[in-house]
């Protein structure tokens, strides 16, 4: 039965060829992560992100490197130092046959926040920002600051419908709701085992060529990857990168890679005289060496990064010298990946008064990021052969992060030495650099996730004033100077960016996304 | 084997102990035999793991990426052969292995000795009680025993976090019901015996009769019941580190090998999921045919 | 009778008051869920709302008296990751994973019986020890590695079944499930077989032993020497006597079933509660742990209370009574 289906769609996908024009074509996707809603403003994760730009337009979009493009607005700028003003494109319609107007705007900015029961919302977007209606097709966003970004977190904003912002997350789900303007429109949700979208014919931009996508999540990496292999799925998202050599050499699959903007790096303790993590040899009390940026630098120098990449990674990622890969906005061009160099990190350790090392522990997460606790694992060998003698201590996330956060009996980080990953949502390295490198700072929201607790005056300072840069060229070039200070004061230890993998059965390919997202408008036929 | 203990001229001729008669007709079992062999061995080689083993798996001093995922037989950066392979960071199979079969064998061993203990305090002090203490008692054993030992070991590690020290907190909570009914069922049996009856009417104390009397009988029964206990809970050890609730994936038990090798299963590079399962597979099979054999053997009615 | 059962109802009262404390305070003290549940990009600001959101600034105390209130009216809190009643979520998933172990009991049963009467008639036969062999393989081999490997031979090998998923859900006599079209049977047949694999093992071995010692009792010898036909002693004679024991403790195994529906729901993408639990216990969806945990001691308790009642039913010697009230 499944196997006459699958034949039918070959058959039907040769005829389309043939034609060159859409045709009935089913996708069926297996995810590596589930969203845990259709309500687009319930939860603030990736999987739920991506599953809604499917339905849901924004009024500014991402292209697959994530630069903005025209969404629902075709136009934005700012008319004076505190007023962004959106141009919204006319004639486009809702699912339900509704007209998309300024009012959809204002009732949708009005409802991201302050959706009941929401884990984690989009208020982090909205703060600060004022909506008004100028006409049905003009709003502007007022701040009390000038603020450059505002095309960047509107980009996160998904547009619903005023009947939608009358409704419950429960209505949104039940699909009742789930009326946007975006290419597919809902079909069916049954949570756990599948979500149907079907193409919205009446799409104001490029049609998609599927006419119906089954998205199903399939959690466990190889299940997923058997699921493709039996032609349950066409596609699947996160292949294993144990699996990418043998599917590479398969005739059958067709791999998509691609750059994502997750950095994965190492946070060290720069704030406490005496780390609980840190120890003299022996075990004994001793000064925190990590505020001594030539350790800090030692440090760096002793992880082979190629070796992670190759051996840990499998090839599939990239050794990491700053915070955002090449391409992205305001990456500096001077920085270079630290060369592996255990003779340079010994000579460093032993000008800063370490010549035979100390003892550290190296925490990190075992269910988060790709081959996570094996890369602190490998790190800790590397270190240890440079003379720091480093255990790991590797947790799921869900004990981990609040631990990492606030795990001291103060309510501080509790770690002294720690893998985490970043992905810059906005695209560009104010994200990384705002909430990872910035001084903590409760009341203004800076350092947020800066649980090494690095500080430093001068970097504070160019963060804050690109922040408040609303020309591009500038805020670019003072991005990069923030980043450049921050990896000479080795603020955090870049080790690499991930890569993420797609695999498709023979004749699709995928437009790999930076922002880990799997579109079924980027699967294309070759 | 059984006639050389017969012929031994050490051994009296007369009456055989209860033990000596079970020895004689569990080595009658070839299969048995072997596996009980293949077990010793498997203990011998945990045991001495780090007097056998090229590389210590847990110093990290010892260990390389850079020999990750070698193939059987490859030769390691520090130059002894993998004659196992090696896995995804770069531990020689053959050292994890052993070492991991110290942990995971601590872990049965440790839960099933410490749930026997408690499981056989509890059964005697409800078949010593009697009476509403004892009703109370089963009842709360039945109903343990009605859920599953599996949720229940899921959920006390959900509950208690990961760490050897709590695997195996949980696995007991999981298990103890086990002891407690066979004991108690034993007891139950002893109690009504004739001798049970004399020692009363001799005025021996109730404890006296309990622990010199009653006890010695449920042994038996009790071996029997922990041999499977432990099995499974080493098998339960590794489907709890599959599901991503067991053991550090740092310091690898047998069950986190095979669960990290789970991976790998479809990868082409067999050896790392493969060997950790035979290990695995070898030890469980062999205390399952060890205690099946023994129950056959103390089953009187399955005597010829 | 009645004050048996509502004795029972409020034992079982008890024994869910006292799990749910054990597992409240348990799932309390590991981890922080907010740090599951939040955006990176979110501030500090955004984090503390999210806790006061979830209750979770409460003094842990608090927290539970008014989960507690909360189950007194049938609610056992919202799950944080869906935002959904935990109740509705479990019902929800419940059937897939009932109709799952299902099929895997009715798997155990028609495999497993025949093997173990042949097994057990001629124990000395080369088949009879292949089988045996075999039975402890199955219950030594980690339920996930064997899984793998069945779709790895029946699916993407041989391509006879589908990999993962569940079917299309067909209905009969006003029930929903997947066992009633044909997709979904295609579907549910391997982690049918790979949840059935233990019980296939024990309903051997049950089997065998039922008819090794059927075979040597009086009735049995009686029965042969009043000339009755070997066919017919067996079938009749010693399967009925061993059939009422064998398929009783095979049905108290469905709770098992249940248990480890776990793993073969987590390797087969079978969108039962056993994935919902440990999903939920992975991301530290409190709520919904302690309700999982709630809905099954319920059941289990009520299982037992039906099953007492029946045999006393069926076995006017069994009278309903707790020892020592």
């Amino acid at each position: 039965m499944r196997k006459l289906t699958t034949a039918t769609a070959v058959a039907l996908g040769i005829l389309a060829l043939g034609a060159g024009a859409a045709s009935a074509e089913k996708l069926t996707i297996g995810l590596a992560s589930e969203p845990t809603s259709l309500d687009p403003h319930f939860h603030n994760l990736g999987p739920n992100n991506a599953m809604s730009v499917h339905m849901f337009d924004r009024l500014i979009a991402q292209d697959e490197r994530q630069r903005l493009s025209p969404g629902l607005a075709v136009s934005w700028e700012p008319i004076d130092d505190l007023t962004w003003e959106f141009k919204l494109r006319e004639g486009v319609k809702f699912h339900d046959g509704s007209d998309f107007t300024a009012d959809d705007v204002i009732c949708t900015m009005a409802r991201a926040p302050e959706v009941p029961n929401s884990p984690s919302g989009y208020g982090t977007y909205l703060k600060g920002k004022e909506v008004i209606k100028v006409d049905d097709y003009t709003v502007h966003f007022r701040t009390a600051e000038p603020y450059p970004l505002m095309g960047n977190d509107i980009s996160t904003i998904p547009v619903i419908s005023e009947l939608g912002c009358n409704s419950t997350t429960e209505d949104f789900n039940a699909g009742t709701a789930a009326i946007g303007t975006g290419p597919f429109k809902f079909q069916s949700y049954t949570p756990g085992e599948s979500i149907v979208l079907v193409r919205n014919d009446d799409y104001w931009g490029e049609a998609p060529i599927w006419s119906e996508v089954e998205f199903r999540p399939i959690t466990s990496g190889p299940s997923r990857v058997a699921s493709l292999l039996a032609g349950d799925v066409d596609m699947i998202s996160g292949v294993p990168t144990t699996d990418i050599e043998t599917l590479s050499g398969n005739d059958d699959i067709q791999l998509s890679q691609g750059v994502s903007n997750r950095v994965i790096y190492l946070h060290l303790d720069q704030f406490r005289e005496n780390s609980p993590y840190v120890r003299a040899n022996g075990g004994g009390e001793i000064v925190n060496p990590l505020l001594d940026v030539r350790v800090r630098k030692a440090i760096s120098m002793a992880i082979n990064r190629d070796a992670i990449v190759e051996r840990v990674m499998e090839g599939v990622a990239r050794p990491a010298g700053q915070l955002l890969p090449d391409g992205f906005f305001g990456v500096s061009d001077n920085l270079e990946v630290v060369a592996y160099d255990p003779q340079g990190a010994r000579a460093l350790l032993t000008e800063a008064g370490y010549p035979d090392g100390f003892e550290l522990t190296i925490h990190g997460p075992n269910d988060r990021y790709i081959n996570d606790a094996k890369i602190a694992e490998a790190i800790a060998q590397m270190l240890t052969r440079v003379g720091i003698k480093t255990a790991v201590e590797t947790m799921p996330r869900s004990v981990y992060f609040g631990r990492a956060s606030t795990g001291s009996p103060e309510g501080l980080p509790e770690f002294s030495f720690i893998l985490v990953g970043w992905g810059a949502g906005s695209g560009e390295a104010s994200s990384p650099l705002k909430s990872l490198i910035a001084t903590y700072d409760k009341d203004a929201g800076f350092g947020s996730s800066n649980r090494g607790r690095h500080s430093d005056p001068e970097t504070d300072a160019l963060i804050q004033q690109a922040l408040r840069t609303v020309n591009d060229a500038e805020r670019e070039s003072l991005l990069a100077q923030a980043t450049e200070r921050a990896i000479e004061n080795v603020a955090i230890i870049p080790t690499h960016f991930q890569v993420n993998t797609w695999a498709a059965r023979k004749g699709l390919s995928y437009i790999a996304r930076t922002d880990e997202y799997t579109l079924a408008m980027g699967v294309v036929k070759e | 084997m059984s006639d050389m203990t017969a012929n031994n001229p050490a051994t009296p001729a007369r009456v055989e102990t209860p033990f000596q008669r079970f020895r004689a007709e569990f080595f009658e079992s070839k299969i048995a035999t072997l596996a009980l062999a293949i077990f010793v061995i498997i203990v011998l080689l945990a045991v001495f793991a780090p007097w056998i083993t090229p590389q210590n798996p847990y110093d990290l001093a010892q260990v390389t990426v850079m020999d990750g995922r070698l193939p059987p037989g490859s030769e390691s950066i520090d130059g002894y052969t993998m004659w196992l392979g090696s896995d995804g960071s770069g531990r020689d199979l053959y050292s994890a292995i052993l070492y991991g079969l110290r942990i995971s064998l601590t872990v049965g061993l440790a839960s099933g000795v410490i749930a026997l203990l408690i499981g056989m305090v509890i059964g005697l002090v409800a078949a010593y009680a009697g009476g509403r203490i004892e009703a109370i008692i089963m009842r709360i054993v039945d109903l343990q025993l009605s859920f599953p030992a599996s949720l229940v070991a899921l959920m006390m590690v959900a509950a208690l976090g990961k760490g050897v020290d709590k695997i195996i907190l949980a696995l007991v909570i999981a298990q103890w019901a086990y002891y407690a009914r066979t004991v108690r069922a034993t007891a139950l049996v002893e109690r009504s015996k004739e001798y049970v009856e004399a020692a009363q009417c001799l005025g021996i104390s109730r404890a006296r009769i309990v622990f010199r009397h009653i006890l010695p009988n449920c042994m038996a029964p009790l071996i029997v019941v922990g041999t499977v206990q432990t099995a499974s809970a080493i098998s339960l050890e590794a489907t709890l580190s599959f599901l991503g609730v067991g053991l550090p994936q740092t310091e690898p038990s047998i069950g986190v090998l095979i669960a990290n090798g789970f991976e790998y299963m479809l990868s082409g590079r067999y050896w790392i999921s493969v060997f950790p399962g035979l290990a695995l597979l070898l030890t469980v099979v062999s205390i399952n045919l060890v205690g099946d054999h023994m129950r056959d053997v103390l089953n009187p009615r399955l005597k010829k | 009778m009645t004050v048996f059962v509502i004795r029972r109802m409020l034992q079982a009262l008890l024994v869910v008051f006292l799990m749910s404390v054990i597992v409240f305070f348990g799932v309390n003290i590991v981890g922080d869920p907010v740090y599951m549940l939040v955006s990176p990009d979110a501030d500090q600001a955004d984090i503390e709302a999210a806790i006061r959101r979830l209750g979770l600034d409460r003094p842990i105390l608090e927290q539970y008296w008014l989960f507690l209130k909360g189950a007194a009216q049938g609610d056992l809190g919202d799950s944080f990751i869906f935002g959904e009643p935990a109740l509705k979520l479990i019902l929800h998933h419940m059937p897939a994973t009932m109709e799952l172990a299902f099929s895997a009991l009715i798997l155990a049963i028609v495999i497993g019986i025949p093997l173990g009467l042949y097994a057990g008639l001629y124990p000395d036969s080369r088949i009879s020890k292949g089988i045996m062999a075999v039975s402890i393989f199955g219950f030594s081999l980690p339920t996930f590695w064997v899984g793998l490997m069945l779709i790895m031979l029946f699916a993407v090998e041989l391509r006879w079944v589908p990999a993962t998923g569940r079917g299309d859900l067909g209905s009969f006599l006003g029930i929903q499930s997947s066992l009633f079209t044909l997709d979904g049977l295609s579907h549910i047949f391997l982690p049918a077989l790979n949840l059935a694999l233990l019980k296939i093992s024990l309903a051997i071995r049950l089997t065998r032993a039922g008819v090794r010692e059927a075979m040597g009792q009086d009735y049995v010898k009686y029965a042969r020497a009043k000339g009755l036909a070997t066919r017919r002693i067996i079938l009749v004679h010693v399967m009925k006597n061993i059939m009422i024991p064998v398929v009783t403790v095979m049905g108290l195994e469905f709770g098992s079933l249940i248990g480890f529906s776990v793993v073969t729901e987590t390797i087969f993408a079978w969108p039962g509660m056993g994935k919902l639990l440990i999903d939920a216990i992975l991301q530290l969806d409190r709520p919904v742990v302690v309700a999982y945990l709630m809905i099954i001691v319920l059941f289990f308790v009520l299982i037992n209370l039906v099953v007492d009642i029946l045999y006393s039913i069926l076995d006017p010697r069994v009278r309903l009574q707790d020892q020592g009230a």
